[in-house]
């Protein structure tokens, strides 16, 4: 799992090896300088030993010497920086592509498995916390190493006592983090448990405020909020406060490396040799700095395992099993419409059977009604149609040939869809209506539109058929419904499916809409869901399911002759 | 920020001390480069090993002191923040519920859960950081300077010069992102938004073979966003070397004044050392610096959007002083309704009348106004012309909670709430008892349910999910029955319930002698209520018994006739 993981990453760091060797060699460039610096302003101290003892001429080369380090430092950081944003904001990208086109070919098994927010969330969140805690920290990481190596190595060139000092005490402030991170990862626990409950409290009540207000329930919903707001508040202030002791334990315990260091170096230069006073006030320079690298490190780690966790949920996204794939197949071309099914097999899990034996025809030019009590299975046999899911066993047909053997899109193309939950994209009227031939014209599209009883209302939106349409803008379910007829009005396929897709119209609009459905529908195959009897009557062929089966078949007159299941379904409808 | 200020000022004491002991804890790390001064020069200089050790020994006890000064700043910063973000929370929350039903159209509940989670959390953080640090970085660089001033005053001109130098770089950098952070934010929801809607709308993608339109305008965005990212990141990596740069220039030169100084006899050479110790402290203070700049600017601004529905009002108990007068039950009197912001007339001169005990049926086609009739009756919305009035009082006039315990609705969206089929019934009357409880449950034919779920205190998921629709339906029905309402509305409220518990429940509410008023879509629904209102984009299309409407009205012979078989 976790070398998969690594592997991955590698992978897609590769076509940015150049960057990442520059990130590396300038990160070297730019610790090398920034450490020159305090050793140099050490050297330049001792030049400047009292009245009348300053070595000037040895003072400007010293200054010369720090100009030029500031100078390469200070570009090489710039550089890096730039370097380094590159790979993490393109492998960002790259990785969200790849994750993106994932989702566009995901068996919608998958897809309709999980809830649309988590699959987002890791396209979205996950690639971020993966780009900035793995590979921003990177550089952190490797900096923070390389400067904790060049300060050992600097001070044990200068004097190896006092680099034992550092080397000892300094690591304590790790100690101290560890402890309190692991002290108060309960404590955070703890609290994002509470604010869970009452985001989720939130969610609810805020969601439904009119409901709320309707029945006066504030005052009953603030007492419930206060206790879960109390609650909240003691826990937060726990985790809040310790986590935020690290800081001045390791500001501590760079105090008393100081101190020693002080205490350690001084006594060095009295005792004479080699030790001067610049040595010792470079040293104290980078052991203050010495704890900061530390500091960053700490965090950075912490960073890592969730950026790793963030990296593997993504790699498991895009390594899930695409659809099988359409090559090899023809494409369908432009069909006659007749469809058949026969003895097809389908469930959705192993464990539940839902279609067993299913078959019929449907000529060409028919219209076909679905009919039947909720979980029947009207809703799967579309699914079937459109091959958004591929049958257990037997086969379905279009004009003959198998739906397996065509490309989807070919297939797809061939039928108008209109479902029971309208999707419409957050763009304007016009592109939502064109979505199926975006090089239909304006006269086409307005007609569609007008067929559609929607042309009216789009005309009174605030900018007609230019308005964004936004999640939640404006329009009613209904209004809604008739833009997604209008849509594959505007496409005109052989084939027609409509799921329940006149239940948020009114029956009075319905009328118009039938009416226009009608024009339509004329020499196409159509398969109608309803709930409402009475919109498919006039069907060529009604199918009774139930449970998953056929149980009877024939025209609206015919199967009330039978009197039997469907006979009951519909005088249930006029019962008094 | 009155907002926020107001909800600090419980914690004003704990505000005030955690920066205080920050000044404490940053007064005794400035004292550390003098300590370190008089080593070199009184210690080293005078060779004075005791004097060494001691003052090592003192850095260490500053070391300590400065330990305990932070965590007491670090409690009493924590402290104010986390019961600020509570204080704001609380407000928010009580704020949301008194807004009125306008109001919230307005701001769409993901926006109001925004506000109550994230940003209050970012609030927090912005608060405690505040306290803890945006104090501690001036005290930080202006003690050093002032300390510099205390060694040498000529060499403390350095400071004077590189201070406002550091601060001009810093302030320019973060005010050219700033901005520039929007605009990636813009692109990153533009990402967020494509991702989001390609699951949810997958079929309707994929049945218009759309993928590859999709990924390109995916790929797009992408672009879009890594090129801000880059722009935005160029400018931002500028802060730490220029920051660098700054401060290490400065140190040349102050070696340069401190050489001539030295020369002088003016200054010695650890006071020297302790001038670069303050350089020192400045850099690593100003890195810090730069990073809270974006976490408070970032706070800030979640602020001034929880300030804006802080800011709103609320909905107002009464809009007019109360008048007295006798009326029928309920009665339009030439009521016309617009939605704020929505420009046309969703109602329009709608009058009619019911009186006690009868049923009001209301049909209409999709958009013609049927619900917002109703909503006018427990004034979700008030009316824009003439009056609603109840009993002869109008609506307006009438305290909202009296109102709406006289006023039961029946939503067309079912919801119920976490918790228990018992709970849940509570919410029309919280002293109802078991009985009436019961008895609720059987007038809304939903006997079944809560049989099915194991009693009264049957769980219910979050929003019922773990029900039906139709018996989501009826429970929300029976919770509205609890109430014991004078006048009930059922909003559409029953197309979940197939034709035989429909019929049923028509028939038990007529024993309830309560006005109803009952919006559907089914003709066959309302064909037996005492009055039919029939309503045609916004306007009244005719008033009647259904008899009376199939002679007279057009409209509703329409609607009948497509529902109804046609040779009725």
């Amino acid at each position: 799992m976790r070398s998969s993981t690594l592997r991955g990453i590698l992978r897609y760091l590769r076509p940015y090896s150049f960057f990442l060797v520059c990130t590396v060699l300038l990160a070297l460039v730019n610790v090398a300088g920034s450490l020159a610096v305090p050793y140099l302003a050490g050297r330049g101290v001792d030049c400047i030993l009292g009245r009348g003892e300053v070595d000037y001429p040895a003072l400007y080369r010293i200054f010369c010497a720090i100009a030029v380090c500031i100078a390469v430092s200070a570009a090489a950081q710039w550089l890096m920086s730039l370097s380094n944003n590159r790979i993490a904001y393109h492998v960002l990208a790259d990785i969200r592509t790849d994750a993106f086109r994932k989702i566009e070919v995901l068996p919608l098994k998958y897809l309709d498995a999980r809830a649309f927010g988590e699959t987002a969330s890791t396209v979205i969140t996950d690639a971020e916390q993966f780009s900035e805690g793995l590979l921003l920290g990177f550089t952190q990481l490797f900096t923070g190493a390389a400067t904790i190596l060049g300060v050992l190595v600097i001070l044990f060139v200068m004097r190896w006592e006092i680099a034992l000092v550092v080397l000892f005490v300094t690591p304590l402030s790790l100690f101290a983090a560890k402890f309190i991170s692991s002290r108060t990862y309960r404590m955070f626990r703890e609290q994002s448990d509470v604010r869970a409950e009452q985001t989720a409290f939130i969610d609810e009540m805020v969601g439904n405020l009119k409901v709320v207000k309707a029945f006066c329930h504030e005052r009953e919903n603030e007492e419930t909020f206060d206790e879960i707001n109390a609650r909240l508040k003691r826990c937060s202030l726990k985790a809040v406060f310790f986590s935020s002791t690290t800081n001045p334990a390791t500001r501590f315990v760079n105090a008393v490396a100081y101190a020693l260091v002080a205490l350690s170096g001084a006594l060095l230069v009295l005792t004479g040799g080699a030790f001067t006073v610049g040595n010792l006030s470079s040293a104290l320079s980078y052991a203050s700095q010495y704890s900061k690298p530390f500091n960053e490190i700490t965090e950075v780690i912490a960073e890592f395992q969730n950026a790793l966790a963030c990296a593997a949920r993504l790699f498991a996204l895009i390594g899930e099993e695409s659809e099988p794939s359409d090559g090899g197949n023809v494409p369908l071309g432009k069909v006659r419409g007749e469809v058949e099914l026969s003895h097809v097999d389908f469930s959705y899990t192993p464990e539940k059977k839902l279609i067993e034996d299913l078959s019929f025809k449907a000529p060409a030019g028919k219209r076909i009604a679905i009919v039947g009590p909720t979980g029947c299975g009207k809703t799967t046999l579309i699914n079937l149609l459109m091959r958004f899911y591929d049958v257990n066993g037997g086969s379905v047909t279009v004009d003959g040939k198998d739906v397996r053997a065509v490309t989807r899109r070919s297939l797809r193309e061939n039928y108008g869809m209109v479902l029971q939950e309208t999707w419409l994209k957050t763009a304007t009227v016009r592109e939502n209506l064109c979505m199926g031939r975006p090089s239909a014209s304006e006269e086409e599209m307005i007609a569609a539109a007008k067929a559609a009883h929607a042309h009216h209302f789009i005309m009174r939106l605030p900018k007609g058929y230019d308005t964004v349409l936004g999640d939640e803008g404006a329009l009613s379910q209904g209004q809604k419904q008739l833009l997604c007829i209008a849509r594959v009005m505007l496409l005109r396929p052989p084939m027609l499916i409509l799921d329940e897709a006149t239940s948020n119209i009114d029956t009075r609009t319905e009328l118009k809409v039938q009416d226009a459905f009608a024009k339509l529908m004329e020499g196409r195959t159509c398969f109608i869901v309803a709930h409402r009897l009475s919109t498919i009557e006039n069907a060529d062929l009604i199918l009774v399911m139930k449970e998953g089966a056929i149980i009877e078949q024939g025209t609206h007159s015919d199967l009330l002759a039978r009197r039997g299941f469907y006979y009951e379904l519909y005088n249930a409808q006029f019962a008094e | 920020m009155k907002h926020l200020l107001d909800c600090l000022k419980t914690y004003w004491k704990e505000a005030a001390l955690s920066p205080l002991f920050k000044l404490f804890e940053v007064g005794l790390e400035l004292l550390v480069p003098l300590v370190v001064a008089a080593i070199i020069d009184v210690g080293i200089g005078g060779g004075d090993s005791g004097y060494i050790v001691r003052a090592g020994l003192l850095l260490v006890a500053f070391g300590a002191l400065g330990l305990v000064f932070a965590l007491t700043a670090q409690y009493f910063a924590a402290k104010a923040a986390v019961g600020t973000a509570a204080e704001l929370r609380s407000r928010l929350f009580r704020k949301l519920q008194s807004l009125s039903f306008s109001a919230i159209d307005g701001i769409g509940t993901a926006q109001m859960i925004t506000r109550m989670t994230s940003d209050v959390n970012q609030v927090q953080t912005g608060v405690n950081m505040a306290l803890r640090l945006f104090l501690r970085s001036p005290f930080v660089v202006f003690g050093a300077m002032a300390m510099a001033f205390v060694i040498d005053v000529k060499a403390a001109l350095v400071f004077v010069a590189v201070i406002p130098l550091l601060a001009v770089v810093i302030y320019t950098v973060m005010g050219v992102c700033v901005p520039l952070y929007q605009k990636v934010q813009g692109n990153l929801d533009k990402v967020y938004l494509s991702t989001r809607e390609n699951l949810s709308g997958v079929r309707v993608i994929r049945a218009f073979s759309l993928e590859e339109s999709e990924q390109r305008e995916f790929g797009a965005r992408c672009g879009a966003l890594t090129k801000s990212q880059k722009t935005v990141g160029r400018i931002a990596a500028l802060t730490s070397p220029l920051t660098f740069v700054l401060i290490n220039v400065a140190v040349i030169v102050l070696l340069y004044v401190g050489a001539i100084r030295v020369d002088g006899g003016y200054l010695e050479q650890g006071q020297v050392v302790a001038l670069y110790g303050y350089l020192a402290q400045i850099l690593i203070e100003l890195v810090k610096l730069a990073n809270l700049i974006v976490t408070v600017t970032k706070a800030a601004s979640c602020q001034k959007r929880i300030g804006r529905v802080l800011d709103m009002e609320g909905e107002p108990e009464v809009l007019l002083p109360a008048e007295e007068e006798e009326g029928p039950a309920v009665e339009f009197r030439d009521v016309s309704f617009a939605y704020e912001g929505g420009g046309a007339n969703a109602l329009t001169g709608i009058s009619f009348s019911a009186e006690r005990g009868e049923t009001v049926g209301i049909v209409g086609g999709t958009g013609s106004g049927k619900s917002t009739l109703v909503s006018l009756l427990p004034r979700f919305y008030a009316a824009t012309e003439g009056s609603v009035r109840i009993g002869g009082k109008d609506v307006k006039a009438i305290p909202a909670d009296d109102l709406r315990k006289t006023v039961a609705v029946v939503p067309q969206k079912a919801v119920l709430f976490k918790g228990t089929i018992r709970s849940n019934l509570l919410w029309g009357n919280g002293e109802a008892a078991e009985e009436e409880l019961l008895r609720a449950v059987s007038l809304a034919q939903a006997e079944d349910v809560v049989a099915a779920k194991g009693g009264l205190d049957g769980e219910i998921a979050q929003e019922g999910r773990n029900l039906s629709g139709g018996q989501r339906q009826r429970l929300t029905i029976a919770r509205a029955l609890v109430r014991r309402p004078g006048i009930l509305i059922l909003d559409d409220s029953m197309s979940a319930l197939d034709y035989a518990t429909d019929r049923n429940l028509r028939n038990a509410l007529k024993t309830l002698g309560c006005t109803v008023f009952l919006v559907s879509q089914r003709a066959a629904s309302v064909s037996h209520a005492d009055k039919i209102v029939v309503l045609d984009e916004g306007r009244l299309a005719g008033v009647g018994t259904h008899e009376e409407l199939l002679e007279r009205c057009e409209v509703y012979r329409e609607i009948y006739r497509s529902q109804v078989r046609r040779d009725v």
